[in-house]
């Protein structure tokens, strides 16, 4: 029971805000004495650890090619793209990126998408580009929503396309266990199978949620429209509003 | 064949040169903090290859672990001023190429899909091209370097240190969230080794009554969601919720449908992996990417999204899987 207070510190350091990575480090040492392990054992653990999950931090090798290109105005050619299309809000827009990622998720594309190659460059700019046709300038409020809700799209079409793939890790990861620990032979195209109905789901819930979103910035942006009005030097016209609102993230740190 | 081993020596390598301008970056006042921090997890990167095949000893890595941790954990790491372009040149370049800025960018998902639906089954000798298992993680670096080649050639961008000090650049206003996700992966493993995972699941048989399966669904469901929320990866909670209460209470107790109980019990987990700190790649680390002051703002645009979900997996298994 006592390895339990392993967890308990990582509770209590996320929720007192301290730094992530202490509270992750402390928690790690707590859990694996108090589970029996040596120190040098925990050295080792903490070694093994880092070794072994290289691989979610190899999206770093794309970031210099992003960074160039973000250099050279992509971001600001996304937003010009996406004026494009009238008819394409951002609810539209990410409702449609939610799909997409979702089909390549289930056909075992899941790297094709992702935070840092599509995410930053790409949709991040086209759903902000999209909502400064249709409302203006946005509000800082209304610009962080907007980003995040284009992460959450990202997250939302690869969690719940994934597992329609039959040789992801979560669908192997069921067969493997259950089918050694239990002795069956369940079939991956079983599991895979199951996951559709729950798919499905994801992609009405959230789609309808995206598409309310657009309501929900109109209503926010005119009620902020009133008191902030138009004097934002550095928003008021829509290529170099991005570029403003980096500069003033990177003054606040 | 082409290893997923030379894609960690690359990505090592670039932290290296990264954090060589760090040191040098003189309008960052923390720049030897920052250049010590990025450094080692360059150089931890690549040791690491040798600690994977059993050839060096991991301790001295989790030491160097636990200096970044200290690093970053206690303030000593910052960014400079990055040297770029001005939001008017910006404009400016989008004119003037216009939509071939895409090309690049689109570079890296192109080859990374052609990598893992065709490269991936092709042979030289008998022997496959790309690493076995590590298909789509090549698919991405290769992705980047070929999407890196085109960029430079298109753009006329001669030197190399424009793109690794653009990179650098962003890898600063990321920080320590960078290396959040595998801390929080050395996590999950610790907790699993010490026995956490035995306990959870103790607990969980102990509050479960006997004979109500609709019950046993929700405990089920909510005690992956709840898991994993802890852990930070469904992938950790399954075993331990489904050898407590998946398997012997709902497969073998109600007669259950096997896959259809636990591939939703494992998407109940990934509701928990929607609205976690602890799954960082997914949920801090696009914060930070994004430039976003609310390092919560993803779980926050997740959070309704995940609570439906789990309700859905827990009506459709409750209805359809008995």
């Amino acid at each position: 029971m006592i390895v339990l207070l392993g967890v308990l510190v990582v509770v209590i350091g996320f929720a007192t805000k301290r730094h992530p990575l202490l509270v992750v480090g402390a928690a790690g040492i707590v859990a694996g004495l108090l589970g029996g392990l040596s120190p040098r054992e925990v050295l080792a653990a903490f070694g093994k650890g880092f070794a072994d999950s290289r691989s979610v931090t190899i999206f770093a090798i794309t970031l210099p090619v992003i960074g160039l290109l973000e250099r050279y105005g992509l971001q600001e050619q996304a937003r010009n793209l996406i004026a494009r299309f009238a008819k394409l809000t951002t609810g539209r827009f990410l409702a449609l990126y939610l799909g997409m990622r979702q089909i390549g998720a289930a056909l075992g594309l899941t790297d094709v998408f992702g935070h840092a190659q599509t995410v930053r460059p790409l949709a991040a700019p086209m759903a902000e580009g999209a909502a400064e046709r249709r409302h203006g300038t946005l509000t800082d409020a209304a610009r962080e929503r907007i980003r995040s809700c284009a992460a959450a799209a990202d997250n939302v079409g690869r969690f719940f396309g994934e597992d329609v793939f039959l040789a992801v890790g979560s669908i192997l990861l069921i067969t493997g266990f259950v089918n050694t620990t239990y002795g069956t032979h369940l079939e991956p195209l079983h599991l895979a199978l199951w996951a559709i109905p729950t798919a499905v789901c994801a992609f009405v819930v959230h789609g309808w949620r995206m598409l309310r979103l657009d309501r929900q910035l109109e209503r926010e942006l005119r009620a902020a429209g009133g008191s902030t009005g138009g004097d934002r030097p550095t928003e008021t016209t829509h290529p170099t509003g991005h570029a403003g609102n980096a500069t003033a993230a990177e003054a606040t740190e | 064949m082409i290893k997923a081993e030379w894609f960690y020596w690359l990505v090592g390598l670039s932290f290296l040169v990264m954090a060589g301008q760090m040191f040098t970056d003189r309008s960052n006042a923390k720049r030897r903090g920052t250049a010590a921090f990025w450094g080692l997890i360059g150089v931890g990167f690549i040791y690491s290859s040798w600690v994977v095949n059993g050839r060096a000893p991991a301790e001295p890595l989790g030491v160097a672990v636990l200096v970044m941790v200290l690093l970053a954990g206690c303030g000593l790491t910052g960014r400079g001023t990055p040297r770029t372009t001005t939001p008017a040149e910006r404009t400016a370049h989008a004119a003037r190429f216009g939509s071939r800025l895409f090309v690049p960018a689109l570079t890296i998902p192109v080859v990374a899909l052609v990598c893992a639906v065709g490269v991936a089954r092709l042979r030289i000798g008998g022997a496959p091209i790309l690493q076995e298992g590590s298909e789509t993680i090549l698919g991405l670096g290769i992705g980047a370097v070929v999407a890196l080649v085109v960029a430079m050639v298109m753009l006329r961008e001669k030197s190399l240190s424009v793109p690794v000090s653009s990179g650098r650049s962003m890898l600063e206003s990321m920080g320590w969230a960078m290396l959040l996700p595998q801390m929080l992966a050395t996590l999950g493993a610790i907790f699993q080794v010490s026995g956490v995972g035995t306990q959870v699941g103790k607990i969980t048989t102990a509050v479960l009554p006997d004979n109500s399966l609709y019950i046993a669904v929700v405990v089920y469901c909510l005690g992956m969601f709840l898991f994993t929320l802890i852990m930070g990866n469904a992938f950790a909670a399954f075993p331990v919720m489904t050898a407590a209460v998946g398997w012997p209470v709902l497969v073998e107790h109600f007669h259950g449908n096997a896959p259809a109980v636990l591939a939703l019990g494992m998407l109940a987990g990934f509701c928990g992996t929607l609205v976690t700190p602890m799954a960082a790649n997914f949920n801090i680390v696009p914060a930070a990417l994004l430039e976003l002051k609310d390092q919560y703002g993803p779980i926050k645009a997740q959070l309704p999204t995940a609570g439906v979900l789990l309700g859905c997996n827990i009506v459709i298994m409750a209805l359809f899987a008995f």
